[in-house]
């Protein structure tokens, strides 16, 4: 349970960093922030870097901003950041109440917003959040940057459009509307685990009838995404217990799931179903709750 | 073996010059280098919380951190919180409320309690509980920490009305 030996960076900007880490990521170097997955990994021997570019000495990457109509998290935004909401709601409230479902408090003290995104755990809060609300990751290496839409950058199981020698600076999440109503369920077997299944969904009403749908899932395949059939089963139509019904059946019937030793595919379903028919009922009632455990 | 580096770690405000592989954890360093054993190790990958120690104030799980990373960050360990044979306040509810049986886990929780109070001394129960989430006992049920935690703040409660 010991890691493996590798070489220690520590740049104090972020030009020196990604100097160091165009060098060192042929051979397996990368980027270390809050270390709260990867330190585990190494631990386990699953991740064997060679090089770590430790950016936690670089103050100008806590920055957590906004530009006209987006939320911009620098890539030293640790988690616990968001209880203390900053954030004009509902986006505020929505990462908020997010928030709380990531692991154990002293975890969210140091692990970062921009880390999970890197990782891209399918179980990761953030990763769901940013695929929802199709947001953006600002990539970059030592020559260039680039935009990527959230909806090209998540590609398989904890795998990404990112390079070896790129880093992801920031992430840009729109503002939501004032009147933007959202809902967050997430299943997890006991307090801090990671979920087994969750759903973001987000809607607005005019005239009575539901418009702007988003509906994603996480913890349930191999990387988070929007389910368009499901979202459009309620798109101008009025709130009800049966909408709601159908678009979390037909979330469920879209899903490719994961699937391990304790959850087939029937019961992934499953869970899905229920995720997104309980966001959906948060959301038409406004009431935030907590993480359903399972009994 | 990759090469050791010398640097300086401020623990309970004492400066400590010790050589670690950069791959050595903070948790590690503490026991073995500074002789700071009250910093118990039990998961070793951030599960179980034994090895909390504060970090600029912060809880964290000292075994998710490298000792070369914690250079020019104030630590405080449970060697911290008793003043020569007096226990502090936290300490002294844990030992009324009969919060520890085997005390493995106790440093950390204790810890992880102390930052979370200066975080916030007035946490709600439901705060409370929600906090203690964060390590593992596999003695007391968890119950008699709750009421430990509950009788600081509750005595805070009072010096502030």
């Amino acid at each position: 349970m010991k890691p493996a030996g590798f070489t220690y960076h520590r740049p104090s900007s972020l030009e020196a960093a990604l100097d160091i880490l165009f060098e060192v990521a042929p051979d397996g170097g990368r980027i270390i922030a809050g270390g709260q997955s990867l330190v585990p990994m190494m631990a386990l021997r699953v991740a064997n870097p060679s090089h770590l570019v430790d950016i936690n000495e670089i103050p100008e990457l806590n920055s957590l901003r906004f530009d006209g109509d987006a939320c911009i998290i620098g890539a030293l935004t640790r988690h616990a950041q968001f209880e203390d909401t900053l954030v004009p709601a509902p986006l505020g409230a929505l990462l908020g109440q997010v928030c709380r479902q990531i692991a154990h408090y002293p975890i969210r003290e140091r692990g970062t917003f921009c880390g999970s995104i890197a990782l891209a755990d399918p179980s990761s809060e953030w990763c769901l959040v940013t695929a929802t609300l199709d947001g953006f990751i600002l990539a970059r290496n030592k020559f260039k940057e680039r935009l990527i839409p959230a909806r090209e950058y998540f590609q398989g199981l904890m795998s990404t459009d990112l390079q070896a020698d790129e880093m992801v600076v920031e992430v840009r999440l729109p503002l939501l509307h004032p009147s933007d109503k959202f809902g967050f369920v997430e299943f997890t077997r006991r307090a801090g685990d990671l979920a087994m299944a969750m759903a973001l969904v987000v809607f607005n009403l005019k005239d009575g009838r539901m418009d702007n749908v988003r509906i994603g899932i996480g913890g349930a395949e191999a990387y988070p995404r929007r389910m368009e059939l499901a979202e459009k089963l309620l798109t101008h139509q009025s709130p009800s217990e049966s909408v709601f019904e159908a678009a979390a059946q037909a979330a469920a019937e879209s899903l490719d799931p994961l699937v391990d030793n304790q959850t087939d595919a029937e019961f992934r379903k499953d869970l899905v179903r229920m995720v997104v028919k309980r966001a959906l009922q948060q959301a038409h009632q406004d009431a935030p709750s907590l993480a359903l455990s399972s009994f | 073996m990759t090469p050791h580096s010398d640097i300086q770690l401020n623990v309970n405000s004492e400066t400590y010059t010790v050589r670690v592989e950069p791959r050595k954890t903070l948790a590690d360093t503490l026991r073995e280098d500074c002789g700071l054993t009250g910093t118990h190790i039990g998961c070793e990958h951030g599960v179980c919380g034994a090895c909390t120690v504060l970090v600029d104030g912060k809880p964290v799980r000292s075994c998710l951190m490298f000792a070369v990373q914690a250079e020019d960050h104030p630590i405080r360990t449970v060697e911290s919180l008793a003043l020569g044979d007096q226990l502090n306040a936290l300490q002294q509810a844990f030992c009324d409320q009969h919060a520890l049986q085997c005390g493995f886990c106790t440093s950390g929780f204790l810890m992880l309690i102390t930052g979370a109070l200066e975080k916030n001394p007035v946490m709600s129960d439901e705060e409370i509980v929600e906090l203690v989430s964060s390590n593992l006992c596999r003695c007391t049920g968890y119950v008699n920490i709750i009421k430990a935690v509950q009788v600081v703040r509750d005595q805070h409660l009072k010096t502030v009305s």
